[in-house]
């Protein structure tokens, strides 16, 4: 892979990178005489990277290990049984598990797009755009990151970008208005009656050319959609027709069970043509409420309102609840490491010879064939390097949970990062339990480690 | 665009000008959903950020009362007092101590990184190639492994809280990546220019400066941009590290995150004006940022 990559596609790459950090190795053999100064100059050159990561790491990883083996506040030592409490204590088992959530979805969504993207990208002309876009969140901290996803799940539709969507996709399949707490006018003279599941149904049949008028009470003023209009007596005719409408006159009068011209039609109710229990035809109310089937078969109906006309309008989803919360900022991190996988995946795909593709495609391979059988195995490596980077990266995660879930969930939430912090130093000061996690960490990143420096060693030889 | 045009051909050799025109067709829809599809994607990473430096150019009472999106048909709503509520409170603070730990972490890091790096790319020394594979496995160790013990560490040194203590841990942790990836460049400047300037008789430290440091200028710049962002935008350290009158805005934001709804105006300004710079940043020198990540995921 050359180092001379960009988001604008390869340019020719300057002289001076000849040794690129892939490339280097092999380019150049080393100089079989020495040359080079006495062992002390380099261990000058050493010496402050050296104290550095003895200090500020190698020794740590040391005194957590035995730290770990102690209590809280040091003093007495306890063995493994701080390792024990990660696996019975019902909070922090839940953080192991909500890892295990996180490893095993979030690398496998970030790699699958990355490489969609890629690919996508290759079509289009606003490549560079679209590579700057979706690469920009890795500039951005994962704590503005985490603000930036608040709002987006915020769960009132008039704020939260994602329950917006969510309604309007909704409210566009489904027209059902949601009228909550409306029912029918109650009373021997009225025309309808509610039955038990909550449906509104005629009390006998629709005579044939004689509008349907159903009257509906308790209808909240807010659900009153603004652009429902004064109700209107359907003209009859033929087929079968009707008025829905919110049967109350605002200042009293009017006729209860007539449409009186200062009464509303209400728009986007369900209205059911049934006979004999099946429902023959469905159409929707319009904005004055009238509603009309064509081309029913004849027989004898009913008409019912189904009773999704009286639940809530649809809101969409309690995003930042404790259900949906992981897959909420697992969202988030995908929107944060797409681009990081787009880039790489992208890099190696601009570095498969053209002419195997070609190939492929003249003797008659479909696209998708060429995509499985050619592009996928040859990007195997670049492919598994983005995998593996996400799945340390999911070990890790910490900013994104602790900014996203609000504190009333951060415990449906919560993963081994966080949880350490929690422990030793968010309130929890058992610094015992908290190496125990940091421990338990650095084991789970271990092979990834050991992989790393095989793979380096089989690279550099 | 590259298939529409590659398969064309492979078309007219299979079958009739018929199946070409309808393949032609085929080609064309698909590129115009790929079209689509990918507007409908971007759209999806842009407008999340986007969102975010509306909501900070409103009220709280307009923000809570409608969607941000509504601003496109009401934008005389648009205001920056936000920002200047933000600016009187303790951001402006915070600011500069981001600035006080970024910048220093970054020049030390590029330094102490580049020196170990030349050493490990072209001087012999014993276990030369064991220390280096040290390096390379610490390149990816949790960060959480070290709070507890330098905690303690800096309890004892009485720099617990204080901006160099923050500074030496963020140094301390960007070593593996900056020596790995510094190291891999360097081996590959030409021996003859540093047999050339040793034969000259030059010490190390002058080839280090005006050989290997200049010639290495396209990784310590991948380098300084990935190292400045990485710390620029780290808010563990900071939470365990720095204490409230050297806090960063990541620690200065987080603080205000428990009344979300009630400080959303000082949230999403402090949240957008912490990262004008690192995009400012990211759009100037993107090469180099991608750069450094390439070069940075272990291959």
């Amino acid at each position: 892979m050359a180092v001379t990559e960009r988001l604008d596609g390869p340019q020719d790459p300057p002289v001076d990178s000849t040794g690129g950090p892939t490339s280097g190795p092999a380019d150049t053999p080393r100089p079989r005489r020495r040359l080079g100064p006495s062992p002390t100059i380099a261990l000058l050159f050493l010496l402050p990277a050296a104290l550095l990561l003895g200090i500020w790491v190698v020794y740590p990883i040391g005194y957590s290990i035995v730290r770990s083996l102690y209590d809280s506040t040091g003093g007495v030592f306890v063995g493994l049984e701080n390792y024990g409490t990660i696996f019975s204590d019902e909070g922090t088992l839940r953080t192991v598990r909500n890892n295990l959530i996180w490893v095993i979805v979030a690398p496998l969504v970030v790699t699958t797009l990355g490489l969609i993207f890629a690919v996508l990208t290759e079509r289009i002309r606003w490549a560079t755009a679209f590579k700057l876009i979706v690469f920009m969140p890795m500039a951005v901290s994962l704590m503005a990151a985490g603000v930036i996803f608040r709002l987006v799940y915020d769960e009132d539709p008039d704020k939260g970008l994602a329950n917006a969507i969510m309604t309007v996709v909704h409210d566009t399949f489904s027209s059902s208005q949601g009228y909550p707490d409306a029912r029918p006018r109650e009373g021997d003279e009225s025309p309808v009656a509610a039955e038990e599941d909550g449906a509104v149904v005629t009390k006998q049949p629709a005579a044939a050319g004689q509008p349907v008028l159903i009257p509906i009470v308790g209808v909240k003023q807010e659900v009153l959609p603004a652009d429902a209009e004064p109700a209107v007596a359907a003209t009859g005719g033929d087929g079968l027709s009707g008025t829905v409408w919110f049967d109350f006159t605002p200042g009293g009068g009017g006729v209860n069970g007539q449409p009186d011209a200062t009464e509303k039609g209400l728009p986007g109710m369900t209205v059911e043509a049934v006979s004999d229990g099946e429902v023959a035809a469905t159409t929707t109310t319009a904005a004055d409420g009238t509603f009309r089937f064509d081309d029913l078969p004849e027989g004898s109906y009913v008409v019912r309102l189904p009773a999704d006309n009286f639940t809530a309008a649809y809101n969409g989803l309690t995003w930042l609840g404790p259900t949906l919360i992981t897959p909420a900022i697992i969202g988030a991190f995908v929107w944060v490491w797409a681009g990081f996988a787009m880039v790489l995946i992208a890099a190696g795909l601009a570095a498969i010879p053209r002419d195997a593709l070609e190939a492929a495609r003249i003797d008659g391979a479909s696209e998708w064939q060429v995509f499985r059988k050619i592009t996928v195995p040859l990007l195997s490596p670049v492919l598994l390097v983005v995998f593996v980077t996400m799945i340390i990266n999911t070990l890790k995660v910490f900013d994104l949970v602790f900014i996203i879930a609000p504190p009333s969930v951060q415990p449906e939430a919560n993963v081994i990062a966080l949880e350490m912090w929690r422990v030793a130093f968010g309130g929890g000061n058992n610094q015992g339990l908290g190496s125990a996690l940091a421990v338990f960490l650095l084991i789970l990143v271990l092979p990834f480690m050991i992989m790393n420096i095989r793979r380096f060693k089989r690279g550099d030889s | 665009m590259t298939t529409a045009t590659a398969t064309a051909p492979a078309r007219s050799h299979a079958g009739a000008p018929r199946r070409n025109l309808i393949g032609r067709i085929v080609d064309r829809l698909g590129s115009g959903l790929v079209q689509v599809l990918m507007i409908l994607l971007g759209l999806f990473w842009l407008v999340p950020t986007l969102g975010l430096l509306v909501v900070s150019l409103r009220t709280t009472e307009v923000n809570n009362a409608e969607g941000w999106w509504t601003i496109f048909t009401k934008p005389a709503e648009i205001t920056i007092a936000n920002y200047g509520n933000l600016l009187a409170g303790g951001f402006g603070a915070s600011f500069w101590n981001t600035v006080a730990i970024t910048v220093p972490t970054t020049i030390l890091v590029i330094g102490i990184a580049a020196m170990a790096a030349y050493a490990f790319a072209w001087m012999e020394f014993p276990g030369r190639d064991l220390l280096f594979l040290v390096v390379v496995g610490l390149l990816i160790v949790p960060i959480q492994i070290a709070l507890i013990p330098v905690a303690a560490l800096y309890g004892q040194a009485g720099i617990f809280g204080t901006i160099p203590g923050v500074v030496l841990f963020h140094v301390a942790f960007g070593l593996p990546f900056a020596i790995f990836l510094l190291r891999n460049f360097f081996i590959g400047i030409p021996a003859s220019l540093l047999e050339a300037a040793r034969m000259d008789g030059a010490p190390e430290w002058r080839i280090f400066v005006s050989v290997v440091f200049p010639l290495g200028k396209p990784a310590i710049a991948s380098l300084g941009i990935f190292q400045f962002l990485w710390v620029w935008n780290d808010m563990l350290i900071a939470l365990v590290f720095a204490d409230a009158a050297n806090q960063p805005m990541t620690k200065y934001l987080q603080s205000q995150m428990r009344q979300f709804g009630t400080n959303m105006d000082i949230l999403s300004s402090g949240a957008f004006l912490s990262l004008i710079i690192p995009l400012v940043l990211f759009f100037a020198f993107q090469r180099y940022f991608v750069q450094g990540m390439m070069a940075g995921s272990v291959k």
